[in-house]
């Protein structure tokens, strides 16, 4: 299992639960007050406080010239970001919805991604990309995408997916101060947005101090002997939920949250299908060419022998649909998460 | 035109209605009949009434994410665009769609709720005119927050050097979610932009419909005859919040206020009056209105909801056999529980 960084004391210190959105907040206001350098540029991020709340509060306390709205101008401002970043600064730029990275994808991936590497490490982009991902609100192929796999695709930028508040806080703290880009992508379902309720265990307890947690760092959100479930984002709790059936019906299942996607925590992974032989990873980004066929693939590499069964859970390769019936569908759900568990438990 | 702006207003009106329905009390926008985000177009009526009104169904527009008013002046299907926005079947795009994404080939009509992605598939379709040797025309339409976009300012270039049968239309309603216009170009209105590609660039001020009606007019006559692309910029109002929920927090009340003051309607209301048109005219071209618009709506919510199967369909118009996948996840037991 990964090493947990920050003490379990800490956690247990506080009873202040916060949903993800102010985590993430708190941690970037905490960072903006240490180091003049960080700064905020997105759509929306100023008087609106971020379409999901993730920079709520902040304009009052860091004013319009660190908290910045900007143009609809994708690739102006993300690439300004990866420009402030090369000359010291470090941006925190937001992509409003993960879906609008194509018009200024080329700053993200030909820039942002690869100017460390084509410089031959003389150059660093210290800045951080958040977008908001995901489905399950009916709001169509445009505006619904998760991505993971995309971005952890390219290589040279770390990809950041918080579960919970305590997390979500922790890693951002992580994200700014690294050196390198990093993309945080956060579920809308999770931020705890009055318009777009939040299932429960989002909303953790949150210490009031900084912590870090490392990336690389899979966290095992429920322990299990039966089937591990490996997964991340929204559906960390659609897999508990589904343990907690299965529970019912004597399937120990462990839910791996992997945290992040760049670097990725092999590790945590294939000691968990050590123990119970069996793997079912669950995604809300398509199936193929994705998060899904890579931790399988990581398991097969070096753990081929431990591995009994395999299934995946994931966006079967549609762009999301609009229609309820069709997005339930297409998204995974803790039900079928729970049929996967028993086809790899041998239960049918 | 004033039929298509009364048809739009009475429209949205009651979309919102439907919208809120499953809302209350809590508003979570993934409930209720109509679920996702809606963008109301209340106040924008005279720019999709006063450009349409001198297209032809084989002249091409794409519409943003506000879409409504754009469509019915352009005449989309009412009925299944509206079983469209409610999710059913018979919608225009089986469902898949959505209020952003609105297509109606019988009517050359598509949609994008990406910001000025709209406008290169406008010049597509221009540039498909002028191969052809045909006299069709493509209108993208656009908001003021869009202006700034690359995908817009390399359309109007690329119009510019093919001299593409292609008007852009901006509409200007001082927004673009929670950004006021001054904040985010130092131009005073968005037809200068033309300037920097030596086309013609003309604003229209003030809601007014009869005058977006001749300015637009020209740029389209001037599209048809071949002579080019232009761009039109018009001044309309958001009377509600940029989405439905938008609390509006960012918006001042007297803003607010005037945007109410400057209803493009009852100005073209007054001009018809003016002209001699008697109440009853007027009275009996919204109650028409209105009962298309009613009709249309219990059209849709009778229609069925598509299948979840559905949801596999139409990825392609040629679907591949055997390269991807696109299965239900439940289903997928074969590849496990081999033990
Ligand atoms: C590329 C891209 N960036 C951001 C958004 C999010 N977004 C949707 S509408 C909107 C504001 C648009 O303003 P404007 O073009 O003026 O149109 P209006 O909504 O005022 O009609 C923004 C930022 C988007 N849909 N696409």
């Amino acid at each position: 299992m990964a090493q947990q960084e920050t003490d379990p004391e800490t956690e247990r210190q506080t009873d202040r639960s916060l949903t993800m959105s102010r985590a993430m907040v708190e941690a970037i206001a905490h960072e903006m007050r240490e180091d003049e350098e960080v700064f905020y540029m997105g759509e929306d991020v100023a008087d609106y406080g971020g379409i999901f709340d993730s920079t709520e509060g902040l304009l009052e306390e860091f004013g319009c010239d660190r908290i910045m709205d900007v143009p609809i101008s994708e690739t102006a401002y993300l690439g300004a970001a990866v420009g402030a970043a090369q000359a010291g600064m470090r941006p925190i730029a937001e992509l409003m919805f993960v879906d609008f990275f194509g018009v200024g994808m080329d700053q993200i991936y030909n820039q942002m991604a690869k100017n460390t590497y084509m410089s031959g490490g003389s150059v660093s982009v210290p800045m951080v990309l958040t977008a908001a991902v995901g489905g399950t609100y009916n709001d169509a192929a445009q505006h619904s995408q998760t991505l993971y796999g995309t971005f952890a695709h390219l290589p040279g930028m770390k990809v950041v997916v918080p579960s919970t508040a305590y997390d979500a806080k922790g890693l951002m703290h992580n994200a700014i101060r690294d050196n390198d880009p990093v993309v945080y992508m956060f579920h809308k379902r999770l931020m705890g947005i009055g318009w777009l309720p939040a299932p429960d265990g989002p909303k953790t307890p949150v210490p009031e101090d900084d912590y870090t947690i490392p990336f690389g760092s899979a966290d095992v959100k429920r322990e299990g002997a039966d089937v591990t479930v490996v997964t991340l984002g929204l559906h960390v709790h659609r897999a508990l939920e589904a343990a907690d059936d299965l529970a019912d019906d004597g399937i120990d299942a462990e839910v791996v949250d992997l945290r992040t996607l760049v670097p990725l925590d092999t590790e945590t992974v294939r000691e968990s299908v050590a123990k119970t032989g069996r793997l079912v990873v669950v995604d809300e980004d398509y199936r193929s060419f994705g998060v899904t066929g890579e931790i399988v693939a990581r398991v097969a590499e070096d753990g081929l022998a431990d591995l009994e069964a395999v299934e995946r859970v994931a966006v079967p390769d549609v762009p999301l649909p609009y229609a309820r019936p069709m997005e339930n569908e297409v998204v995974p759900d803790a039900e079928d998460i729970t049929s996967a568990v028993r086809a790899a438990h041998g239960d049918e | 035109m004033y039929e298509a702006m009364v048809t739009a207003r009475h429209y949205e009106e009651r979309l919102q209605e439907e919208y809120l329905e499953g809302k209350q009390p809590a508003f979570d926008i993934s409930a209720g009949p109509i679920p996702g985000e809606l963008h109301l177009a209340a106040g924008h009526e005279a720019s999709g009434a006063g450009v349409c009104q001198h297209l032809r169904d084989d002249d091409t527009v794409t519409a943003p994410h506000r879409p409504h008013h754009i469509a019915v002046a352009k005449g989309v299907d009412l009925k299944r665009m509206t079983a469209e926005i409610f999710g059913r079947e018979t919608g225009l795009s089986k469902g898949k769609g959505g209020h952003m994404h609105l297509f109606d080939p019988d009517v050359n009509f598509a949609c994008s709720g990406i910001i000025a992605e709209g406008c290169p598939p406008a010049v597509g379709a221009g540039l498909a005119a002028k191969k052809r040797n045909t006299d069709s025309v493509a209108v993208a339409f656009l908001g003021e927050g869009a202006i700034d976009q690359g995908a817009f300012l390399e359309s109007l270039n690329m119009a510019a050097v093919q001299d593409l049968p292609v008007v852009f239309v901006v509409e200007d309603n001082d927004w673009a979610i929670s950004m006021p216009k001054e904040r985010v170009t130092d131009v005073e209105n968005g037809a200068q932009r033309a300037g920097g590609f030596d086309l013609p660039g003309t604003r229209v001020d003030a809601d007014d419909a009869v005058a977006v009606y001749e300015a637009a007019r020209e740029a389209i006559g001037r599209a048809r005859d071949r002579n080019g692309p232009s761009l039109l910029e018009v001044q309309v109002h958001r009377r509600m919040g940029h989405f439905m929920g938008d609390p509006q927090a960012y918006r001042s009340d007297e803003d607010e206020e005037a945007a109410q003051q400057r209803d493009s309607i009852d100005r073209l209301e007054a001009d018809l009056r003016a002209h001699g048109v008697d109440n009853e005219t007027v009275a009996s071209l919204r109650s028409s209105a209105q009962e298309r618009v009613e009709e249309a709506i219990e059209w849709a919510k009778e229609q069925p909801e598509p299948e979840p199967a559905d949801a596999h369909e139409d990825v392609f118009t040629n679907p591949p056999s055997g390269v991807t996948d696109s299965e239900p996840n439940a289903a997928k037991t074969e590849t496990g529980g081999d033990d």
